[in-house]
């Protein structure tokens, strides 16, 4: 299959991949938000068991 | 059964078990994620009518479908918590909310670049559309209503009602296409009789879904994880699992 033509997106190229950036965008977003939230649950719960 | 439901409600259980079931959902989830993108992007043929555009359908619809049901879910947690006075189950509603906006937020948005090549306009104020906008905005009102309250407690019951009563706005979206005249097209997959669309673009779109929801079934195990360590910081076992 032709690059440029699969890139092209048979003239929709600007849609279809605004639409697909924008989804692995808010995808690994949620992703990040997920752990750091978990992350900063772990770290106070941590500080806190210290003292 | 009860023992073990008892079991599951209790955090240190509910902890530690979610955390073995993060990957269980999340690895899955990305390889159909991926195998989906690359299915419909590539393999699966071009639409008579609108081209190439319709692959937005792709991730379009599972979106839209993400952003109904996390608030089922959402809803019916909330419920279990008012009812039975379960911690977890409000904890587990307020994780939904920012996972189930951002599914929102996402249907609204590639439904957005959709519509401008396909009806010439980037949004207009038909029944599909706004009614989504609602979903969009209970979720914020959602969590604005919880984050306004310093007692836990209250804003579990607070926003737990909000959640139930904003439960009715979801089959409004869902019917919205038959009920009133949209732009938006009806249901061509979640429909009884034969799907109106051909098998070769149904399989990466069953795909995607599947991998959409099983990446919701990690999302909310980690979100839920972090929400149990916020509640339970003073809790006893959280010190002895150290």
């Amino acid at each position: 299959m032709d690059m440029q033509e699969f890139l092209r997106m048979g003239g929709y190229a600007g849609y279809v991949w605004t639409a697909y950036g924008l989804t692995a965008l808010v995808l690994v977003w949620n992703w990040w938000a997920a752990r750091r939230s978990e992350a900063e649950q772990v770290l106070s719960a941590q500080r806190r068991s210290a003292d | 059964m009860w023992l073990w439901l008892h079991k599951l409600g209790s955090p240190p259980h509910a902890y530690r078990l979610l955390g073995k079931m993060a990957p269980w959902f999340g690895w899955p989830a990305l390889v159909l994620i991926l195998v989906a993108t690359y299915w419909g992007l590539v393999e699966a043929p071009r639409d008579y009518q609108q081209g190439d555009a319709f692959r937005i359908l792709y991730i379009h619809a599972p979106s839209a479908w993400m952003s109904m049901f996390t608030y089922v879910v959402m809803a019916v947690a909330a419920a279990i918590g008012m009812i039975w006075r379960i911690k977890l189950a409000h904890a587990a509603a307020a994780s939904c909310a920012p996972i189930g906006a951002s599914f929102t937020f996402l249907a609204l948005a590639t439904g957005a670049i959709w519509g401008k090549p396909m009806w010439g306009t980037w949004w207009v104020w038909d029944a599909r559309l706004t009614s989504e906008l609602i979903l969009l905005f209970l979720y914020l009102g959602y969590m604005a209503l919880r984050s306004s309250f310093d007692d836990p407690q209250r804003a579990d019951r607070a926003s737990a009602v909000l959640a139930i009563v904003g439960v009715i706005n979801v089959p409004i979206i869902h019917y919205s296409v038959e009920w009133w005249t949209t732009l938006h097209q009806p249901a061509s997959v979640t429909k009884f009789d034969k799907p109106s669309i051909a098998l070769e673009m149904l399989y990466p779109l069953f795909i995607m879904m599947i991998g959409f929801q099983l990446y919701f079934g990690w999302a909310i195990s980690r979100r839920l994880r972090g929400e149990i360590l916020r509640r339970e910081r003073n809790a006893k076992w959280l010190k002895e699992s150290r």
